[in-house]
């Protein structure tokens, strides 16, 4: 019999929308986890709500792998349709299982029709509790821990249903041991005990964390997929954490209450999307003027106007940089892993409210939908400081100032009035058409000035690979996993990478670490390479090669390896 | 009275503060009236914000020695809303132009009226664009002549206080500025009602708006009497399509609603307003702890 050990291993759910994929997929990371395993999930899923081919990629190891692949081991269709659907990602040493046209197809493969056994045990429904079993049978899986978890899952829909599910789950795995059993394969499990200490989570909610750790008392927003998991994470958890959650009714709405709350003390952050975010570039501007502290959580999706709404992409940077109309300064953060997001989303709260600028944490379809395990001792308790003075009588909220930041008062709080405006306004806050000081000296304060204390208290990026490298490998957001893994596997030994979680502006250091390298590549999701036009820009680096996709498509691992071996 | 003296009085403004608005504009006595209405219910500058848009409406919070926000066109109901929401202990007003409310904002105001946050929405409707010189508004007559409506306006103008009524907006008045003393009464009645009550105010623009006079609005207007009872919304909704003669008054009041603040789960449990609360670490632990 031969022996696999089981350290890196991709299953790969295909489906019509309705059908259950998701949430199959959902029960089998939990279990694979409880067995010891990291577990890293990345959705392809249509902008549909019935039909059509979906599929969740289930990446399987020892180590923390947090990556996409191509490279599908098992796959398990619940439709004619899920072969044809991934025929490219499919390779001969691929196992099938399910239903599917596999005519001339020389693989393994065991059709199994799951909703015909689920119809014999009573309803369709349980269609996706006998592809769960049949999973674990063919890993060998001792059925005793994801029994209780089918109990646990299903304990709110009353006795009959447990059962009903429990005997699925058996049938299923009846199955999977069948074919494993026919291809003579046994499936070694050694996963880590440290697992039960790693959180389970996707991207959107590793932002909605990182918010509530950064204080984030308030939230309006509109739903826009794929940034609409942080309102509903934060919706969900209102309650529990004495927070204001609202389902705007437009994104211009949504943004100016936010400023609104700010305004009078609360932390508020939106969440959306590119489209969405447009519609909030005007507001921005007043975020700028007025100097008050927003957080904005954009996840990008392909465009232009609705895209491809439910794939990935990195093409809203230089609409992020740009927008909202006039200069005034901004932050950008870019997390790779849920742990950066949530650190990354704490920091944009207080870089918010101590410079009293629009922040942004950019993020894109693939991160927010994927589920990663991260370590819990990752996501600690912040530093928490409101940067709110209560006023004097004699208050002026743009104060001039030796370094530009006037104390932020509010309203109700100290014996000022706290005077804010969208004209240009002087230090109390009213209107001015003063060109000869004023509007000099408020442009100083507003961007300037602003301009070096964000330079001084910008992130630098995080170097990993090779020490004394010839390549240098760029990546932002998303990408951080990908490339690390690829640089990693990837046939070139002077090889680097440099992980950037800030954008905008940038660290000093960057442009050091940029020079060292002979060949400088960049990595993004876009058609001209955004960021690296940016590091020109900025730095005055040239950039050698660009790596850019803008299919919608997340880069896979092997994707980069070969690049990476082709540079 | 010194300046010193002058400025110690609740509302008032320094001196040097240049007002922009055009000499014979009913924004003075909005203004005015407004200040005084204030005044008499013994408001706290300090606790009081005036939110607007952009107009020339939309300049009242300069002249109103509270605290302010003046932020974008048509803007000013949702930023009202996020503040109220943020702290309810605070007295928010809005104080914009019919362009701003029902044009460009006019998203916002079915909205709000939706949410019914306990704010007051004083819209002065002069039924032109002043600031922008002279175009039609969305509550501009039929007709009426205007550099970008050369042949008269040709969009049926908006109802409101019918549009209010409708949505089940729980306080809608209409007064006028030639009128301050009946103004008055209804601003000070809004500003004490607990939920979104809006004041549309006719207030004439004698730069721009030459049909729409102070003499006009005295000829088709006229103040509802004792006898007419505001709680019935059929009745209301019929007065709201008065024409002929508009009626002045509360055309419209409901006491049972409950403000966006109360519904929204946030002031439950926990009184504070947002400022005042500390992050809970152990509530998010115990989150983290559930993912594992």
């Amino acid at each position: 019999m031969e022996i696999n050990k089981l350290n890196d291993f991709t299953i790969v759910l295909a489906g019509q929308a309705g059908q259950g994929v998701d949430s199959v997929s959902n029960v089998i990371a939990h279990i694979f986890k409880k067995q010891g395993y990291n577990v890293y999930v990345a959705k392809d899923v249509m902008s549909r709500v019935r039909g059509g081919m979906n599929s969740v990629s289930i990446r399987i190891s020892n180590d923390r792998k947090d990556a996409f692949v191509e490279r599908i081991d098992l796959l398990v269709s619940f439709h004619i349709g899920g072969y044809k659907h991934l025929e490219n990602r499919i390779s001969s040493e691929t196992v099938i299982m399910g239903i599917g046209d596999f005519s001339g197809v020389e693989n393994e493969i065991e059709e199994i029709d799951f909703i015909k056994i689920a119809q014999e045990i009573g309803n369709r429904i349980f269609a996706n509790t006998v592809a769960a079993g049949a999973v674990c049978g063919f890993f060998g899986i001792n059925e005793e821990i994801p029994i209780s978890q089918i109990k646990e899952f299903f304990a709110r829909k009353g006795e009959e249903i447990v059962n009903k599910n429990i005997e699925a789950f058996k049938k299923g795995c009846a199955t999977g041991s069948h074919i494993a059993f026919k291809l003579d394969k046994e499936f070694v499990i050694s996963g880590r005990k440290d697992i039960e200490n790693f959180v389970f989570m996707n991207g959107a909610e590793a932002v909605g964390f990182g918010a509530l750790a950064g204080g984030c008392n308030m939230m309006s927003s509109y739903p826009m997929s794929p940034a609409t998991g942080v309102l509903t994470f934060l919706a969900q958890n209102a309650k529990k954490c004495e927070i204001l959650v609202d389902q705007a009714t437009d994104e211009i709405g949504a943004i100016n209450s936010t400023l609104g709350a700010w305004y009078a003390g609360a932390r508020g952050m939106v969440t959306t999307s590119g489209g969405g975010f447009c519609l909030m570039t005007e507001a921005v501007s007043l975020s700028g003027i007025t100097e008050t502290p927003i957080v904005i959580h954009i996840a990008q999706r392909p465009g232009p106007a609705t895209g491809l709404p439910t794939r990935t992409a990195q093409e809203d940077l230089n609409l992020v940089l740009y927008a909202g109309h006039g200069e005034f300064m901004r932050a950008i953060f870019s997390p790779g892993l849920p742990e950066d997001a949530y650190d990354l989303t704490a920091h944009a709260f207080d870089i918010a409210d101590r410079f009293q600028i629009p922040v942004f944490v950019l993020t894109d379809q693939h991160f927010v939908d994927a589920v990663y395990c991260a370590p819990m001792d990752k996501f600690k308790e912040k530093e928490f400081k409101n940067h709110i003075e209560v006023t004097k009588k004699d208050y002026k909220r743009y104060e001039l100032t030796d370094n530009g930041i006037s104390p932020r008062g509010i309203p109700g709080n100290g014996d000022g009035l706290v005077m804010v405006d969208s004209d240009e306004h002087d230090e109390q806050g009213r209107i001015t058409e003063d060109m000869e000081f004023l509007r000099p000296a408020m442009m100083e304060k507003r961007f300037f000035k602003r301009k070096k204390l964000l330079e001084e208290v910008a992130l630098p990026p995080v170097l990993s690979g090779c020490e004394e490298y010839d390549t240098l490998v760029i990546s932002w957001g998303t990408n951080k996993a990908v490339a690390n893994e690829a640089v990693e596997k990837c046939s070139k030994d002077n090889i680097a990478h440099a992980y950037f979680p800030q954008l905008f502006p940038f660290n000093k250091e960057a442009k050091e670490i940029i020079k060292k390298a002979k060949k400088v590549v960049v990595v993004e999701n876009n058609a001209v390479g955004q960021f690296a036009n940016l590091l020109t820009q900025e730095l005055g680096v040239p950039v050698d090669e660009r790596i850019l996709s803008c299919n919608g498509k997340p880069f896979s691992v092997e994707d980069l390896v070969e690049e990476f071996n082709n540079l | 009275m010194t300046n010193t003296e002058q400025n110690q009085k609740p509302f008032e403004i320094p001196k040097e503060v240049d007002n922009q608005w055009c000499p014979g504009c009913g924004n003075f006595s909005i203004l005015h009236t407004v200040k005084n209405s204030v005044r008499d219910l013994n408001w706290d500058p300090k606790n009081t914000v005036f939110v607007s848009g952009i107009g020339q409406a939309a300049k009242f919070p300069q002249y109103s020695g509270a605290n302010y926000f003046n932020g974008l066109h048509g803007r000013p109901l949702p930023v009202a809303t996020g503040i109220i929401a943020s702290n309810p202990n605070l007295n928010v007003v809005v104080t914009s132009g019919d362009g701003d409310i029902y044009g460009e904002g006019g998203d916002h105001f079915i909205h709000a009226i939706r949410r019914n946050p306990n704010i007051t929405l004083i819209v002065h409707n002069n039924m032109i664009y002043g600031l922008t010189k002279g175009q039609a508004s969305p509550t501009s007559d039929i007709g009426l002549h205007t550099p970008t409506q050369p042949e008269g306006v040709y969009t049926e103008p908006i109802n409101p206080i019918a549009m209010a009524i409708s949505l089940g907006a729980p306080f809608v008045a209409r007064a006028s500025s030639g009128n301050p003393k009946h103004a008055q009464k209804i601003i000070t009645e809004a500003l004490q009602f607990k939920g979104l009550s809006i004041v549309d105010i006719f207030q004439p623009c004698p730069i721009f708006n030459k049909v729409n006079t102070y003499q006009w609005f005295n000829e088709n207007t006229y103040i509802l009497d004792e006898a007419y009872n505001p709680v019935d919304r059929v009745n209301a909704f019929e007065k709201a399509l008065e024409m002929e003669k508009i009626p002045l008054g509360v055309i419209y009041k409901n006491d049972n609603r409950t403000t966006f603040e109360e519904s929204i789960g946030t002031y439950d449990t926990n009184s504070k307003p947002l400022f005042e609360r500390k992050v809970d670490f152990t509530v998010i632990k115990s989150l983290l702890e559930k993912r594992k």
